[in-house]
C-alpha cells in the first residue's frame, strides 16, 4: 500500500504546505476536506457542471479531474483567496449589483471562469460570453444576468471601448 | 451595465418615507456567495461525524432474499453496517396520502428497503465511516441476494388485469384518480365547427440542483436533542416528521437550514435517504453526514412530471371556444411521496387546464399510476407546463384549423379584465387578472406584427423561424387548502418578528426561506419600509426551527406574498410600540410621532426628535426614566395567512421566437418575451430574475430534459453528460414586463412570481417550434423534449 500515498508540496491560496494525500483523492475533496476550503463546490463530479473550477498555476481546471498528487509543485487558488486579493472585485460587485446569482453554488466557478476571460482584455460579444460560460451550469439565473455583469466589468474595464 | 430599473411608484398604503417596496435593492447575502465564504450543507463538518454511503438497489424490483455483510463490517475505518430491518428499530415508516385527494393510496414506505427494492436506486444497505471514501469502499464488500421481480414501467398498461400489482394489499395500481365535469362539455363540443384532438406527452425529468441533497444529523443523547442541518424548504415540516418518526416531540428537534444549492421544489419533500441519515444519527449517537452524489441525485431526487395527456379542443370559425377535454396519465415511481403526495401534479392540471379562457364546457379525467420507477412528486409550477403546454397547444393548433392569428383566437376568449371574480373550467376561482392588458402589453413589446413580417421574409429564404405563444395562470400565496386539510403538517401561515437591538438595529426572524430567489432581501425590504429604517439597518434570520416563527418555509410562490406581509405587519406592530416608549420620553402623543429613516420624528413637520439608538439606551438599560407604569415591548410579531381567496392567482403571457434548421433538427432559441402580473413588486430585479430563470428551466423541459428509462426501469442517462440541462450559449436573452394588479387579500398587496416562467415556456417554446414547420407539412409536434431526432421525424427525414 506504500505507493497508495503520497508526499505532496504544493502553494495554496499563496500557503507552503507539505501534506500526505491518497492517490484517488481529487483536487477538490482535497480542498474541502483536508483544508476545509469549502468555497470550491462539487456539483457532478465528472467534469461537467464546472462549480469545482480552481485555479492551477494560473490556469482555470475543474478540481474534480484534477488528483491532489497531480498538484505537487503547482500553485493553486480558490475562490477564498482570489476574493481576497481584490482581484475580482469589480466582477463580484457586478453580479451583486445584476443578481448575477440565486443560490450561489455555481458563482464561485462561474467567477473564476469570467475572469479568465476577462484576462484577454477586450469587450467580448454577449455570444462569446455565452459560449465561455458554457462549462458553468447554473440552474437559477437563466445565464442572461450572468452575461450582463460580466459584459459590464469587461466595459469597465477596457474604458468603455467598443465591442469585438 | 442593464441594472434594473426601479419600478415607478405606486402611491398607497405602502409609500412611506423611504420605502423600499418596488426598489431593486441587491440582496444581503451575496456578499459571502460571491467570495467562497458561503456555508451549504455540504460545507459543515462535526466532531465525530460519521458519513453514510447507502448501497442501492440496481434492479427496479426485486426481493432482498439476503444481505452479507461482514467483510463491509470489518472494512477500514467502518463505524457500522446498517440493514433496513435494523433501521426500522428507531424510525416507523410513512405512507404519502393526504385526505382531500379523495381515494389517494400508498404503501408504508421504510428509510431502508426491508424484503423489497421497489425502485432502482433504493436503498437497501447503509455503511457508516469517519470518510464518505471508507464508506464506498465498505459498501462494494456488501453482498446482496436479490430475486428479481416483474418491474411495471408503463403508465399505459399499469391497470391491465394481466400487469403486477406493485402492493398486492393496495388491490391495483391506481395511486389516484380524479373526473371533472363542468358545463356542457358534449353540448360544446356539438356546436363547434372544428374540433382538434391529439395526444401531448411530457418526458420525465428533474430538479438537478446544483448542491445535491445533503444533511448533516446530530443526536445528542446528554440533552436527548436532534439538530438537524439540511438544505430544505420546509425546516418546521421537517422538524414535524423527524419527530413523529423517531418517536420525539417536536421541540426535541431543530432544523437549521443555511445556504441551500439550489432547491426547485426537490428539497421540499422527505427523502428515505435523509430520514435514514437522521435515524443512523440516532441510532449510532453521533453526527451522520448524508451527501447524495450526482448519480445519487439523479436515481433519487423526485422526478416530475411525466405525463401523457390525450386533449381535444371544439371550436368556432368566429374563434369562440366551446368545449375543452384531457385524460391524463401519470406514472409515480412506486410510492407516494411524503408528505404532500404524488397527486397534486394530475390534480392540479385538472385544476388549470382552459384556466384563462371563458369557456366553462369541460371534462377531465387524471389518473395516476405506481410503476417501479424513481418517485414521482412536486417539481417548481407543479403541473402549471403541462396544463399551460396542454390548453395553449389546443387554442394555436384550434387557431390554424380556423385560420386565425394566435393573438386573435386568444383576445376573443381571455377572461375579461374586468370580468373578476371569475372562475375556471374547473371551478378555481380568480380575485383579479389581467390577460388583455399583459397581451397587449407583450404585442407591443416584441413589435408581433413585425416579427410576422420578418418571418414571412425569411420563409423565402428557407430560414424557417416560429413565434408561438402561451398564456398562462398560476398558483401562487397558497392558503391551508393545498396541503393543510389535507392533513399535512405543513403550515399555510407565516410569521415574522421583529425586535429592536440595543443600538437601534432591528433583527428580523422569518419563517420563510432562503434559497436564492431573494426572500431575504425582500422581508428586509418590506421590514424597513413598514417600520421606518434604513435597510442597512435590518438583519433578516432564517431557516431555523429554534429561533424564527413558526411557518411554511419557501415554495409555492409564498415567501414574498405570505412572508413579506407578516413582515409589514410586524414592522406596523414595531413601530407602535416603539412610539409608545417614545411618547413618555418626548412629552409627546404616539399619534404624533412616526418612525422615519432610522429615527423618531414628528410626523406633520418630519424633524427628527430622537434617534433610535438613544431610544433603545432609555429602553434597554435606563427604563428608570421612563413612567412607572409603563413597560416598553422593543419587541413585536405578527403571522399572516390568506382568508378571503385559497390561492393568490397571477396571470401572464409568454412569447418564443425561435429558428429551426430543418436539415439537423436543431432549434434554436433567439429571443423570448414574458409579461406576467404579480401584484405589487416588491423588487423588480428580483421578480426579473424569477423569471428568467423560471423560463429556462421550462425551456430544459421543452428541448433538453428527459430521464430516460428502458422498459427493465433502468435510468439510462443518469448523470450531467447524457442529461441535458440548458448552458449559457443556447440560451437567448428574455424580455420581461410586468402588469400590477395587487391582490385586496393582503395589505402588500404582492404574489407570487417563482413559478411563471416555468409554467409558460414549455408551451410557448411548442407552439414556435410547430409554426415553424407548418408550412412544411410537418405533423405537429406535442411530444416534450422536442429533440432534433422528434423535429425530423415531424419532417418525415428520419
Amino acid at each position: 500500500m506504500s505507493e497508495r500515498f503520497h508526499d505532496i508540496c504544493l502553494v495554496v491560496n499563496g500557503e507552503e504546505l507539505r501534506e500526505r494525500v491518497d492517490a484517488r483523492t481529487t483536487l477538490v475533496d482535497f480542498l474541502r476536506e483536508t483544508l476545509s476550503l469549502t468555497g470550491s463546490h462539487v456539483g457532478c463530479e465528472h467534469g461537467i457542471c464546472g462549480a469545482c473550477s480552481v485555479r492551477v498555476d494560473g490556469a482555470v481546471v475543474r478540481g474534480c479531474l484534477m488528483l491532489a498528487v497531480q498538484c505537487d509543485g503547482t500553485r493553486v487558488e480558490t475562490i477564498e483567496w482570489i476574493a481576497e486579493t481584490d482581484e475580482i472585485l469589480d466582477l463580484q460587485r457586478a453580479f451583486i449589483e445584476r443578481n448575477a446569482l440565486q443560490c450561489g453554488y455555481c458563482t464561485p466557478g462561474m467567477l473564476l471562469s469570467a475572469q479568465e476571460l476577462l484576462k484577454k482584455g477586450g469587450v467580448p460579444s454577449r455570444a462569446t460570453i455565452r459560449i465561455h460560460l458554457s462549462g458553468n451550469y447554473c440552474r437559477c439565473t437563466g445565464y442572461q444576468a450572468i452575461v450582463d455583469a460580466v459584459e459590464a466589468v469587461a466595459r469597465e474595464r477596457s474604458g468603455g471601448r467598443a465591442s469585438e | 451595465m442593464k441594472i434594473a430599473q426601479d419600478s415607478p411608484p405606486v402611491l398607497s398604503a405602502l409609500d412611506r418615507p423611504n420605502s423600499y417596496i418596488g426598489r431593486s435593492v441587491p440582496r444581503p447575502n451575496l456578499g459571502r456567495l460571491t467570495q467562497g465564504r458561503a456555508q451549504f450543507v455540504s460545507d459543515i463538518s462535526l466532531p465525530r461525524m460519521g458519513h453514510v454511503v447507502f448501497l442501492r438497489s440496481p434492479h427496479a424490483h426485486a426481493i432482498i432474499r439476503n444481505i452479507a455483510t461482514s467483510a463491509a463490517r470489518t472494512s477500514p475505518g467502518v463505524i457500522a453496517v446498517v440493514t433496513g430491518a435494523e433501521l426500522a428499530q428507531v424510525i416507523t415508516p410513512w405512507v404519502g396520502v393526504l385526505t382531500h385527494l379523495k381515494g389517494i393510496k400508498s404503501a408504508p414506505q421504510h428509510a431502508i428497503a426491508i424484503e423489497r427494492a421497489c425502485w432502482q436506486g433504493e436503498a437497501v444497505c447503509a455503511v457508516v465511516a469517519p470518510t464518505r471514501a471508507q464508506a464506498e469502499d465498505a459498501c462494494e464488500l456488501l453482498e446482496v441476494g436479490y430475486e428479481e421481480l416483474p418491474a411495471v414501467t408503463d403508465p399505459e398498461t399499469a391497470l391491465d388485469p394481466g400487469t403486477p400489482v406493485i402492493h398486492p394489499d393496495l388491490g391495483d395500481n391506481l395511486t389516484f384518480e380524479r373526473v371533472h365535469v363542468a358545463g356542457e362539455p358534449d353540448r360544446g363540443f356539438a356546436e363547434a365547427d372544428a374540433i382538434v384532438e391529439t395526444t401531448f406527452v411530457f418526458g420525465r425529468h428533474t430538479g438537478v440542483t446544483n448542491e445535491p441533497r445533503a444533511i448533516v444529523a446530530d443526536w445528542n443523547p446528554g440533552e436527548q436533542r436532534l439538530t438537524v442541518y439540511q438544505g430544505t424548504q420546509a425546516p418546521h415540516m421537517m422538524q414535524n416528521l423527524f419527530a413523529k418518526h423517531l418517536g420525539l416531540e417536536e421541540h426535541q428537534v431543530r432544523v437549521i437550514t443555511k445556504d441551500v444549492g439550489g432547491s426547485f421544489g426537490i428539497k421540499v419533500h422527505a427523502y428515505a435517504d435523509e430520514m435514514a441519515a437522521v435515524a443512523l444519527s440516532k441510532l449510532l449517537k453521533r453526527p451522520i453526514k448524508f451527501v447524495a452524489d450526482r448519480i445519487e441525485s439523479f436515481v433519487t431526487d423526485i422526478h416530475a412530471r411525466d405525463h401523457r395527456v390525450k386533449a381535444r379542443i371544439g371550436v368556432k370559425n368566429d374563434g369562440t371556444i366551446t368545449a375543452w377535454e384531457i385524460d391524463d396519465l401519470t406514472g409515480i415511481g412506486p410510492y407516494s411521496v411524503y408528505p404532500r403526495t404524488s397527486g397534486i401534479e394530475a390534480n392540479q392540471i385538472v385544476n388549470l387546464t382552459g384556466g384563462p379562457y371563458t369557456c366553462p364546457n369541460y371534462r377531465a379525467r387524471a389518473r395516476v399510476v405506481f410503476q417501479n420507477k424513481n418517485v414521482m412528486c412536486q417539481y417548481r409550477a407543479v403541473g402549471h407546463p403541462i396544463a399551460t403546454a396542454v390548453t395553449e397547444g389546443l387554442v394555436e393548433l384550434a387557431a390554424a384549423r380556423i385560420g386565425m392569428d394566435p393573438l386573435e383566437i386568444r383576445r376573443r376568449n381571455l377572461i375579461a379584465d374586468d370580468a373578476h371574480p371569475s372562475s375556471g373550467p374547473s371551478g378555481i376561482k380568480f380575485e383579479a387578472l389581467s390577460h388583455h392588458e399583459c397581451l397587449a402589453h407583450l404585442d407591443a413589446m416584441m413589435n408581433y406584427a413585425g416579427l410576422r413580417a420578418e418571418q414571412q421574409r425569411l420563409r423565402a429564404q428557407k430560414v424557417y423561424r416560429g413565434i408561438g405563444f402561451a398564456s398562462f395562470i398560476e398558483v401562487t400565496n397558497p392558503s391551508a387548502a393545498f396541503y393543510g386539510v389535507g392533513g399535512a403538517k405543513i403550515s399555510a401561515q407565516d410569521g415574522v418578528t421583529m425586535r429592536l437591538d440595543a443600538q437601534g438595529a432591528v433583527i428580523c426572524h422569518t419563517g420563510v426561506t432562503e434559497q436564492g430567489q431573494g426572500a431575504e432581501a425582500v422581508i428586509a425590504q418590506v421590514a424597513a419600509s413598514s417600520f421606518g429604517v434604513p435597510i442597512e439597518r435590518v438583519r433578516v434570520i432564517t431557516g431555523d426551527t429554534d429561533n424564527t416563527p413558526y411557518g411554511g418555509g419557501t415554495w409555492a410562490s409564498r415567501a414574498a406574498g405570505i412572508g413579506g406581509e407578516a413582515a409589514w405587519q410586524a414592522g406596523k406592530a414595531l413601530r407602535r410600540n416603539v412610539l409608545a416608549c417614545a411618547a413618555p420620553i418626548l412629552q409627546a402623543k404616539p399619534d404624533d410621532l412616526d418612525v422615519r429613516n432610522g429615527a423618531i420624528v414628528d410626523r406633520g413637520s418630519g424633524n427628527e426628535r430622537l434617534s433610535l439608538h438613544e431610544l433603545a439606551r432609555i429602553a434597554y438599560f435606563r427604563p428608570d426614566t421612563l413612567p412607572p407604569d409603563f413597560q416598553a415591548e422593543l419587541v413585536a410579531t405578527r403571522h399572516y395567512v390568506p382568508r378571503k381567496w385559497p390561492f393568490a392567482f397571477t396571470n401572464g403571457i409568454q412569447a418564443s421566437y425561435l429558428e429551426i434548421d430543418v436539415e439537423s433538427g436543431f432549434v434554436t432559441l433567439l429571443k423570448h418575451w414574458c409579461v406576467e402580473d404579480c401584484g405589487t413588486v416588491i423588487n423588480p430585479q428580483l421578480v426579473d430574475e424569477q423569471i428568467r430563470g423560471g423560463v429556462v428551466q421550462g425551456f430544459g423541459a421543452a428541448l433538453f430534459e428527459h430521464c430516460v428509462y428502458d422498459e427493465r426501469g433502468q435510468l439510462l442517462n443518469g448523470n450531467m453528460a447524457d442529461y441535458l440541462v440548458p448552458m449559457a450559449a443556447e440560451m437567448p436573452d428574455i424580455e420581461v414586463g410586468h402588469v400590477v394588479t395587487p391582490t385586496a387579500d393582503s395589505e402588500l398587496g404582492a404574489k407570487g412570481a417563482g413559478e411563471a416562467g416555468t409554467a409558460g415556456a414549455p408551451g410557448a417554446v411548442m407552439n414556435a417550434i410547430n409554426d415553424a414547420l407548418r408550412p412544411l407539412g410537418a405533423k405537429s409536434l406535442t411530444e416534450m423534449p422536442f429533440t432534433p431526432a422528434r423535429v425530423l421525424a415531424a419532417l418525415g427525414k428520419v
